[in-house]
Parts: C-alpha cells; sequence; structure tokens
C-alpha cells in the first residue's frame, strides 16, 4: 500500500492532466521511420524526466507536456544532433531538474561520491583489521615466560 | 462497538506504557514479578491491537460511514473481497496494521522467549513498547482511524480503483511483517547495549527473528514488483521510485545483517557491526515509514503545509535512531571483540558481502534523499530516478554476485581461494558457455545482455555446485553422495536455495531489461501483427460492466506461426464509476517463463486503437527467484538448530591428559 500510495498521486496528477489516462506514453504517430534514430530517442527519454509528474521518465508518462518533450528530442534527432546536444538543448529550455541522472558537479559530489568513499573507506577499514590480524602478537615477557613454563611444568 | 474499538486503542496505548517500563525497572533492580509483567502487557496489547483492528475491519465489511475513515477510502457497492483489504488500504488504516505487527512480534516473544535469560527478555520487550507506544500516540494524535462523521452520509467515496487487487491483500501485510519484523532484531540490539553483554545466544537468537524478517520483506517487494508489472500498464517491474526504495533499503541492510549474524554466531566475530546493522536495518524501517508517511517525497512543500504528522514520525525517528546510536556509541566497545580470521575465508567472505551491501544500501539512501536535502538545502531542484541507480547500484552488484558462488565454498578462519575456484569450473564453463551462446546466436544482445545472463547462470551453477560439493560428488560415489546429500542440514539447502533464487532474479531482470521487444501500432478489428515468432490477431472491443467499473475490453487471438489459435488476450481499460477514474487492465500471455504484454491505448478517428505489445523475455524468473529466496529462507528457518532457539549446553571437553 504505501508502496503504491505515492505512485497513485502522480498518477491522479497525470490522469488530471492527460485525460484519460493511457498505458504507456510513446504513441505510433511519434515515432520515427529509422529505427536507429528511434531507439537513440528512446534511450534519450527513459533519461529525461516528466516535469508534471513524479519520478516518471518522458518515455513512460502519457502527459502532454511529457509529448511535447518526446517530439522536441526526436525533432533535435531528425536535425543531426548528438545525444549530448539534445540533452544540452532540453536542459536548456526546462534546467537540470528535467535529468533523472544528475551531471557529475560539485553540487552533486556526495550523491555521485557516496558510494565510492565508502567503497574505499569500508574496504580501507577491512584491509588494516586484516593486516592487524596477520601481524604476530607480541613475544611473551621473560616473566610471562617463566609463569608460562611453570604452569606447564605443574601440569606434566 | 465503534467506540469499543477506539477504546481497546487507547488501552493498548497505555499497556504499552506499562509495557515499555516496568519490565526495564525490573531488570535494573533485579525484580522477577516487575520483569514478568513485561510479558502480560505484550500479550494484552496485542489482544487490545487485535479487538481495534478488528472493530475498524467490522465497520469497513458493514459499510458504517460514520466513520470518516470508512467514508473516504470505501462504498457500499465494493465487492468483498476489497471491503476487508480495504481497511489497510489508506494511511489511518495502514497504521493500525503497522502496529497490529508491532505488538504481535512482541507477544510472539513473550510467548516463546521462555529459554531466553530473563533480563535480555524483560529489556527486548521494554524497547518494543517504547516503539508501540510511540506509534500508539501517533496514531491517536494525528491518524485516528476511529473519527466520527455526524451526520453520517449515505455513501462512501470508494476505495482507489488502482488498490481494488488482491494486491492489496497480500502486498502491504507482507511488507509490514518485514517492516515491522525487524523492530525485533533492533531491540535484542539495544537489550545487548543496555546489559553491556553479548554472545553467540544472542546471536543464535537474532538470527531466525531477522530471516523471518527477511522472507517477508523479500515476498512483499517482489509481491510490490508484480502487482505494479500487471496492474500499472507499462509493464515495468521496478521503478527506483522513493517509496519502492523505502522498502528496499531495509532489504538490502536486512540481507547484510542476516550474513554478519552468521559470522557473529559461528565464530563470534563482528559483534559490534552486527549490533549496528541490527540498529540500521529497523531504522531504515522507520524511514520508509516516515517518507511514505509525511507527504515529503510528493514534495517538500507538501510536507511544510502540513507539518503534523510528518514531524510526529520525524520526532519519532530521531529519539529512536538517535537514542540508540548514542547508546551504541556509549556501550560498544564494552563489548568483547570476537574471533580472529584470515581475509580468505568464510567470515572474509561475509564481510565482503557487508560491505558491498552496506554500500548499497548507502547508494540507495542517497540517491532517495539528496533531492530532498538539496531543495531544503539550497532551493535548488534536481532529479534523481531509474538512470541514476542503474548507474551506481548496477556496477556494486557485479562484484558481489561474482563472489557470490564462492562464498559457501570457503572454510571458516582460513579459505583456500584456488581449491574453491578449482571447485567452481563447471560454473564457470557454463557461464561462459552462456555468455558466448548470447553473443553470438541472439542478433539483438548487447554486450550487457550476454555478461548479465553469464552472470545469472553463474549463480544459479554455483548454487548448485555448492550442494554438490558438500554431497562430496566426485569424492564418494553417487549413491553415498546422495545419502550425504539427503543428510545435509536444512540451513545448508537453504543457503543454496537463496542463492539459486537470487541468481534466477538476476536472470530474469537482465533479460528483460536487455532482450525485451516492443511495439506500439494502431490495430483495426480484424488485424494481425508479428511479435517474438507469434501472430496476434484484434478481435475488436466489446463493453462489459463490472461489480462498480464499466470497461472496454479488447480482445486478441494469439496465434502460432501455423495459424492455430493458442490462446485469448483480453486487456481492458476500465472507469470506475465512483471516482471517475480510469485505468487499463493489461493482457498477460505466459508462455513458458516468457510472457506476451499487451495494453490497450487510446482509440483513434480512423476505428483502430493504439495498442502496445511487449514480449518479455524470461520475465516471471523475477518473482520465481524471490519465491525461491523465500523457500530458501523458509527452510532455513525450520533448521531443528535455529528453531530450538537457544544454544545447546556447551559440552565440557575434558581432555585427559597422559600421565607420564
Amino acid at each position: 500500500m504505501r508502496e503504491r500510495t505515492v505512485r497513485i498521486a502522480a498518477l491522479l496528477l497525470c490522469a488530471l492532466l492527460a485525460w484519460p489516462l493511457a498505458a504507456g506514453a510513446v504513441e505510433p504517430d511519434e515515432v520515427l521511420d529509422d529505427p536507429a534514430l528511434e531507439a537513440r530517442a528512446r534511450s534519450l527519454s527513459a533519461e529525461l524526466r516528466c516535469l508534471v509528474c513524479q519520478n516518471q521518465s518522458i518515455d513512460d508518462s502519457n502527459a502532454d507536456l511529457a509529448r511535447d518533450l518526446r517530439i522536441i528530442v526526436r525533432e533535435r534527432l531528425k536535425a543531426g544532433d548528438s545525444d549530448g546536444e539534445v540533452m544540452d538543448f532540453v536542459v536548456s529550455r526546462y534546467g537540470e531538474f528535467v535529468l533523472l541522472k544528475p551531471r557529475f558537479n560539485w553540487r552533486n559530489a556526495l550523491l555521485w561520491g557516496t558510494p565510492v568513499v565508502l567503497l574505499l573507506i569500508g574496504g580501507g577499514a577491512i584491509l588494516m583489521r586484516a593486516r592487524r590480524a596477520a601481524t604476530p602478537t607480541a613475544r611473551l615477557s621473560a616473566e610471562e615466560e617463566k609463569a608460562l613454563q611453570d604452569i606447564l611444568q605443574k601440569r606434566s | 462497538m465503534v467506540e469499543a474499538g477506539h477504546f481497546a486503542l487507547v488501552l493498548a496505548f497505555v499497556l504499552a506504557l506499562v509495557q515499555a517500563s516496568l519490565p526495564l525497572i525490573g531488570a535494573r533492580i533485579g525484580d522477577a514479578r516487575l520483569m514478568a509483567a513485561g510479558n502480560s502487557a505484550a500479550l494484552a496489547g496485542f489482544l487490545m491491537t487485535a479487538i481495534a483492528f478488528a472493530v475498524l475491519t467490522a465497520a469497513y465489511v458493514q459499510s458504517d460511514f460514520s466513520l470518516l475513515n470508512v467514508f473516504e477510502n470505501s462504498h457500499s457497492q465494493k465487492p468483498l473481497l476489497y471491503k476487508f483489504t480495504g481497511t489497510w488500504g489508506n494511511h489511518e488504516g495502514s497504521m493500525l496494521l503497522w502496529v497490529l505487527i508491532l505488538t504481535g512480534f512482541g507477544a510472539l516473544v513473550a510467548l516463546f522467549g521462555r529459554n531466553l535469560p530473563a533480563t535480555l527478555r524483560a529489556n527486548v520487550l521494554a524497547v518494543q513498547g517504547m516503539i508501540g507506544a510511540a506509534f500508539f500516540l501517533f496514531i491517536l494524535l494525528t491518524s485516528n482511524p476511529f473519527a466520527r462523521l455526524d451526520p453520517a452520509p449515505i455513501e462512501g467515496q470508494d476505495l482507489n480503483p488502482i488498490l481494488q487487487d488482491v494486491g492489496l491483500a497480500i502486498h502491504p501485510p507482507l511488507l509490514y511483517l518485514g517492516y515491522v519484523g525487524f523492530s525485533i532484531c533492533f531491540s535484542f540490539a539495544i537489550a545487548a547495549l543496555i546489559e553491556g553483554r553479548i554472545d553467540a545466544a544472542w546471536a543464535r537468537w537474532v538470527r531466525p527473528w531477522t530471516l523471518m524478517a527477511w522472507i517477508f520483506l523479500t515476498g512483499g517487494i517482489a509481491m510490490g514488483s508484480f502487482w505494479a508489472y500487471y496492474e500499472l500498464g507499462w509493464g515495468g517491474f521496478w521503478f527506483w521510485d522513493p517509496v519502492e526504495n523505502a522498502s528496499f533499503m531495509p532489504w538490502l541492510a536486512g540481507t547484510a545483517l542476516l550474513h554478519s549474524a552468521i559470522v557473529m554466531e559461528k565464530r563470534s566475530a563482528l559483534k559490534i557491526w552486527t549490533i549496528l546493522l541490527s540498529i540500521l536495518t529497523f531504522s531504515l524501517s522507520l524511514l520508509g515509514t516516515f517518507l511514505v508517511r509525511s507527504g515529503v517525497l510528493t514534495s517538500v512543500h507538501a510536507f511544510a503545509t502540513d507539518p503534523t504528522r510528518g514531524v510526529f514520525i520525524l520526532t519519532i525517528l530521531t529519539v529512536f535512531v538517535g537514542g540508540a546510536l548514542a547508546l551504541f556509541a556509549w556501550r560498544a566497545q564494552a563489548l568483547a571483540p570476537g574471533g580472529l580470521f584470515q581475509p580468505i575465508s568464510r567470515e572474509g567472505a561475509l564481510v565482503l558481502n557487508n560491505l558491498f551491501l552496506s554500500t548499497a544500501t548507502a547508494t540507495v539512501f542517497v540517491g532517495t534523499l539528496y533531492p530532498l536535502l538539496l531543495e531544503a538545502l539550497t532551493g535548488d531542484k534536481i532529479s534523481v530516478g531509474a538512470p541514476f541507480f542503474e548507474a551506481t547500484f548496477g556496477p556494486l552488484m557485479v562484484p558481489l554476485l561474482i563472489a557470490v558462488p564462492f562464498g559457501p565454498l570457503l572454510a571458516w578462519k582460513r579459505g583456500d581461494l584456488w581449491a574453491a575456484a578449482q571447485r567452481l569450473v563447471f560454473a564457470f564453463a557454463g557461464a561462459l558457455l552462456v555468455t558466448l551462446v548470447v553473443a553470438l546466436f541472439i542478433d539483438r544482445a548487447s554486450v550487457f545482455a550476454a555478461l548479465g545472463l553469464g552472470l545469472g547462470v553463474w549463480l544459479v551453477l554455483g548454487a548448485l555446485t555448492d550442494l554438490a560439493m558438500k554431497a562430496g560428488l566426485g569424492k564418494v560415489g553417487f549413491a553415498a553422495a546422495r545419502r550425504r546429500l539427503a543428510g545435509l542440514p536444512r540451513a545448508a539447502f537453504g543457503t543454496a536455495l537463496a542463492h539459486l533464487g537470487l541468481g534466477l532474479t538476476t536472470l530474469g531482470v537482465i533479460s528483460v531489461m536487455s532482450l525485451e521487444t516492443e511495439h506500439i501500432i494502431t490495430m483495426k478489428p480484424g488485424e494481425t501483427t508479428d511479435v517474438a515468432g507469434y501472430e496476434l490477431r484484434f478481435d475488436g472491443l466489446q463493453p462489459h460492466q463490472g461489480a462498480n467499473y464499466t470497461e472496454d475490453r479488447g480482445v486478441f487471438a494469439l496465434m502460432a506461426d501455423d495459424g492455430r489459435t493458442i490462446t485469448q488476450i483480453v486487456s481492458s481499460k476500465r472507469l470506475y464509476t465512483a471516482r471517475q477514474m480510469p485505468t487499463t487492465e493489461a493482457g498477460i500471455a505466459t508462455r513458458g517463463l516468457s510472457q506476451l504484454y499487451v495494453s490497450l491505448g487510446d482509440p483513434t478517428d480512423d476505428g483502430g486503437v493504439v495498442v502496445r505489445i511487449w514480449w518479455k523475455p524470461f520475465v516471471t524468473l523475477i518473482w520465481i527467484g524471490s519465491i525461491v529466496m523465500m523457500a530458501g529462507g523458509t527452510l532455513s528457518l525450520s533448521d531443528r538448530r535455529l528453531r530450538v532457539g537457544a544454544p545447546s549446553p556447551r559440552k565440557t571437553a575434558v581432555t585427559p591428559v597422559p600421565a607420564e
């Protein structure tokens, strides 16, 4: 239930904006004739957020705004833009909020850095622990050695 | 009657307060009667919560619209099953289910904890009582399901149509059993910190609870994924939605806990880490509750406009997580460190497992919360969606999955990596073969598909190798190996099955991600289209009247390439009349392990209809694998060693000293 609630809110929102709610998003009339170009359009669409939905890409959303964006992406591709140029164009119009994968920059350093830093710290800690475990324990002092001998002799 | 339910809920809150205080004091001053009071309070508290829950359910079944909660979420025409499940298909009801399960687990500890040390049991129950008291207060103050409406309306506003599905009967209870089940591990960890003592008996007690919560959570997540798959109409099975992540984080941490608890029980190493993981796992469950229940996910602003619930849960979260971590920082050093081991050993492999699972948990955590944090601090809005998680979580899983088959083949304390690798040569050969076959013979396959499917096969064969080696296949004769296999402890089968299930799920996920095909076309009645070697004929739209909805059913015939009809597929668009809300019901045909998924779009002007057709190769493996994982967990849980719960009395080893 909790799993669904937010998505339902999103769906309700989308339903209000794009009546009636249909499954899937890309309409047959949007599909490009060139399959290679269409494939690029689809993979780019999957990385762009439907701005009026919650956590849905424009590839999944049937909101009007998502449709407009899909058409823009396809028009840019037909005009010969590279993938990067298309993304830059969309970002220049709608801001970075539209990217489902935030860019590498200082503002997002914590986001991208966490996995790497944690892996390094954790791995380092484990290595140090292993090294400590590997070092032979300190030799017995003369007194301890004598005590040990005493015990051994008593037992035998 | 409704007032009786309300009264029972208040009583349950009072009992939780009793349970939170008396046993704690009892354990402190060594008073057996005070400690025993915790048991009675736990049992009575569960009874009272059950009464409150039953009363709410009855109100739903009878469509008692004098209750605000029933009016807002039910309808007299709703099918009976959804009147039952509708009880928890809303905020107030689901919180009541939450505390029902919490007190249920508390009652289980009271019932089955007889062989626990008295003070440990008292402390565990006290911590459970504290959690319960906090959430009862939350329900009573901000989310009371027993609020009345006067005058009572004639008709209710109906349950959200998307929730009118058997999925609602199974998914939330399983998910909550998992979430809340981890509260027991949390309580045990806190009790251990209060006592300043922790031993193998503790780990042996905590492991079954972890395992049980983990099995339920696995089922809950898998069921949620399957529900989304068939209900939402575009055939996705995982969206990296914050709400999904909220349940995935405790699962990842719980999986890590499951493995570190093994090390603690067998080798009494990793004690402090296991305690920390127990705390973190339940903290993530609480965080999930906060994220979903506060409205903070919709927008930081939605949270700001009606903050009562959010702030309340955030306070609970801060007090429990902060308190637990403070206690941990203060007391953890008092726990004696455990056994030493070499990096290449079973322990080492489990540490590696924990490293990657914890990092993965943190990655999901940051990805889910970073946009909220950034917006709250700087006002900048960014989106973190599936592409981010695929780029970070994915690579983290690869080394982990590669390492999985090695773990069970390594010996405790000091293992031999080379020997383990030699035993895995068949698994490696199989994986290599599959990779090559996929790369060479499937046209659309990418490098990702080939390597990914190879990885899945590696996991499956690795799990089977584990069993074969434990049976001694190759060393002893076939008949003897079979006897040894039958004689293996159930936990050994459990491990192998769980790893096998992981492999199957991996195969399903990779296969759908990389080999799925999609057709988006307009079809008129009588037209056919080719999909994955089948032919699909559209036979037209038929109007249909359901219990509380109307629908247009698109009827399709699935035919083999020789023109023989294999099956009929019905895919429909529904309109739920009470809320005037449309939904799609996908048409799904299962062929072997794969599925053909048909979803209906809008009608076109020329009398056709937009149809989306997906071929999803091996998609069912995603959920079959989850069920196999659950089966593995259940088998482990039924192992006598764990069922008994307490350690067998240590045999005092008297080694005779030879006289000289």
